[in-house]
């Protein structure tokens, strides 16, 4: 049986392809599906720790995707979510663990956002709407791309941020090596600030919609 | 489709392997975690002294430049000393020190609660020749603890260096504590007057000029927009050094 | 008392929970299409936040940290079991939330009608889990400091949706560019709002 299925759909079938790409445009977890904003602007002042959330966010998604859609037929449905809430929870305890063991600096820049993974709606979002349904294949592909999606907008918001805001990028002195600040250039204080992390999303959501026209709200 | 019999037991189950692998981890990541802070600890101490150090020769250092730990009691008896690896007295080791629930006890020991007689650390550091004290700091800054370490010249005091730290103060305005502009202020300023009475260092609000002439070397700058946190500063170095003032007074006597 | 009126005032308006720290951003934006909802939502939240982060306060000092145990006796006064603190945090949550789930349906059918799916989305909504995490990584002391700790974060997250709420349904009949429409104006505006609440850090306590 599931060597049939095997060889009716190869592994990266343009179904499954699209598993993975749809989320990083048309289905952007954060700025078409609204979900996970919140543990996920505050970690963008600077680039390092919008990375390492990404990656901590990659790894509980695509492991709780696939977990739970291993477990699918066994989980009681009555008791799903606080399966799910379990599974999610022990993921990022360990993700926290490993952080703090391996990544000490980083894991005190992160401080209570990592935990916050927990409550990041696209990975209850991803288990309770795909996961429970489909295979692990598809179900860690789906994951992945999730995850994706809402690693790129971090990473361009976080860019933006370091740049005008310290004139750095990753801790690299950019706008100083070009030697903007000799030309009376100055680093606005404010994109630091969180407000602007919110502005800069509006932007990109701007953008994005105003290339692809279907996603306009009416 | 599921009895309550199968969801009773699969959550047992589920339970008891979330449980079993959640503690491994957390066993076998210790060490790692405990040697990051002590790290971070180590580093610390050694930057109020204006020594740099990096994650990978911190131990090293630590061991060349600091030679003695002292733990002092309210009174400024020394309680134990610890030097080369070795205790020459008593046996509490100064790094060891919970400097926060020594704090505690000072406080319940002073509201008539408590018995426990708390004991404060202090190290000697010997760098180039010269002996620098190092005193730990902790106090209560706008969102959480805030804490340091000051270092002390030979003449007792004289500060050599500091270092900041914090939680969750504000940044941009709280959080400037833990910048090198906001600490090199205090080298230099003494925490003694020429009596040697005690006055600590002081953070000044609208800056150290706003003190007489005569007081100015007791204070620096605060940092605009962050009162809270620079008066957090303030209590902090005032607290925790005066425990420290029985005992340097005896060496300075000696 | 003037120190938990403090934290009461500087966690509403200096920290605010959707606007400093952008928890609680998902039901923020998907329930703040109207005024009456996000009422309902907003009760809620302080509600949840007032019991949640006092419970997970106690849960914290006499089980979870380092030395917590030490009722128990000598033997347990080393246990730390301080990494187990995420999932205890949410699975109170999830119980409170549960909990407040069934008060509302029997005593306020009107609004549980109105609120429909969204109570079970506070159980994921990191203003909540937020708040216990907060309060335990800024110590606070005592039980008095993280309720009040607790329900003026919930005042300020409901501050914020009834602002952002009140704002949208004006907007609706602004000419917005097209592709801003919805989620991007809706993004500028709290950006905008959280701009105007920064000024609130000038005040002195």
């Amino acid at each position: 049986m599931s060597e049939e299925v095997i060889q009716k759909e190869p592994l990266f079938s343009p179904k499954n392809k699209r598993l993975i790409f749809n989320p990083l445009s048309k289905e952007n977890p954060i700025t078409v599906q609204v979900l996970g904003i919140c543990s996920a602007l505050a970690v963008t002042a600077k680039l390092e720790p919008a990375v390492v959330m990404s990656i901590s966010v990659l790894a509980v998604l695509a492991i709780a995707n696939v977990l739970i859609s291993l477990l699918r037929n066994t989980i009681p449905p009555r008791i799903r979510i606080i399966v799910q809430l379990v599974v999610i929870a022990s993921l990022v305890i360990l993700v926290d663990q490993v952080l703090k063991a391996f990544a000490y600096d980083v894991s005190k820049q992160l401080s209570v956002f990592v935990g916050l993974i927990i409550t990041n709606c696209i990975i209850m979002g991803r288990l309770e709407a795909f996961a429970m349904g489909n295979k692990p294949w598809p179900a860690f592909l789906d994951g992945i791309g999730n995850a994706l999606g809402y690693a790129w907008i971090l990473i361009v918001v976080a860019f933006f941020r370091e740049l005008l805001g310290s004139g750095t990028i990753w801790g690299y002195p950019i706008m100083e090596t070009l030697g903007l600040y000799k030309l009376g250039y100055e680093n606005n204080g404010f994109m630091i600030l969180p407000p602007m992390a919110l502005i800069v999303v509006g932007i990109i959501i701007w953008i994005q919609r105003a290339r692809d026209k279907e996603l306009i709200e009416d | 489709m599921f009895s309550n019999r199968y969801i009773f037991i699969y959550s047992s189950v589920m339970v008891i392997i979330v449980a079993a692998i959640l503690s491994s981890a957390a066993m076998f990541l210790k060490p790692y975690q405990e040697r990051n802070i002590r790290t971070e600890k180590i580093m610390d101490i050694l930057k109020s002294v204006n020594i740099e150090t990096t994650k990978k020769n911190a131990e090293e250092l630590y061991a060349r430049y600091i030679v003695e730990e002292y733990a002092l009691s309210l009174d400024g008896e020394i309680v134990s000393i610890f030097r080369d690896n070795n205790f020459e007295k008593g046996n509490i080791r100064a790094f060891d020190i919970n400097l926060k629930a020594e704090l505690g006890k000072e406080d319940q020991l002073k509201a008539g609660k408590g018995t426990d007689e708390p004991c404060f650390p202090f190290y000697v550091c010997n760098k180039d020749g010269k002996n620098y004290y190092i005193i730990p700091l902790r106090g209560k800054g706008l969102w959480g603890p805030v804490w340091g370490n000051i270092a002390l010249e030979e003449d007792f005091k004289t500060v050599y260096g500091v270092t900041f730290g914090h939680k969750g103060e504000t940044p941009g305005l709280g959080a400037e504590i833990a910048n090198t502009d906001f600490q090199e202020q205090f080298f230099g300023k003494t925490i003694f007057n020429d009596n040697f009475d005690f006055t600590s260092v002081k953070v000044v609000k609208g800056g150290a000029a706003m003190l007489p002439p005569a007081e100015q070397i007791h204070g620096v700058d605060a940092i605009s927009g962050g009162t809270i946190t620079s008066n957090a500063v303030s209590d902090m170095l005032f607290d925790c050094l005066k425990n420290y003032v029985p005992y340097i007074e005896d060496q300075v006597k000696k | 008392m003037q120190e938990l009126f403090n934290i009461f005032v500087k966690s509403i308006f200096i920290d605010n929970m959707v606007f400093a720290y952008f928890l609680g951003m998902c039901s923020y934006l998907a329930v703040s299409k109207t005024v009456k909802t996000s009422f309902g939502l907003g009760i809620a939240v302080i509600f949840v936040l007032g019991i949640t982060v006092p419970v997970d306060f106690l849960i914290n000092r006499y089980l979870l940290s380092q030395g917590a145990l030490s009722w128990l006796g000598e033997g347990f006064a080393e246990v730390d079991l301080s990494f187990l603190s995420f999932i205890m945090f949410i699975a109170v949550i999830a119980s409170m939330v549960q909990l407040v789930e069934m008060v509302v349906e029997k005593f306020a059918p009107a609004l549980y009608n109105s609120l429909g799916i969204f109570l079970p989305l506070i159980a994921v909504n990191c203003a909540i889990l937020g708040g216990s995490l907060f309060m335990q990584e800024r110590e606070y002391e005592s039980i008095a400091e993280a309720t009040s700790f607790g329900l003026g974060s919930g005042v300020g997250f409901f501050l914020a949706i009834i602002g952002i709420a009140a704002i949208r349904e004006k907007i609706k009949y602004s000419n917005v560019p097209a592709p801003l429409r919805g989620l991007g104006i809706t993004f500028i505006i709290t950006g905008l709002m959280g701009i105007a609440f920064m000024s609130f850090m000038g005040i002195k306590l």
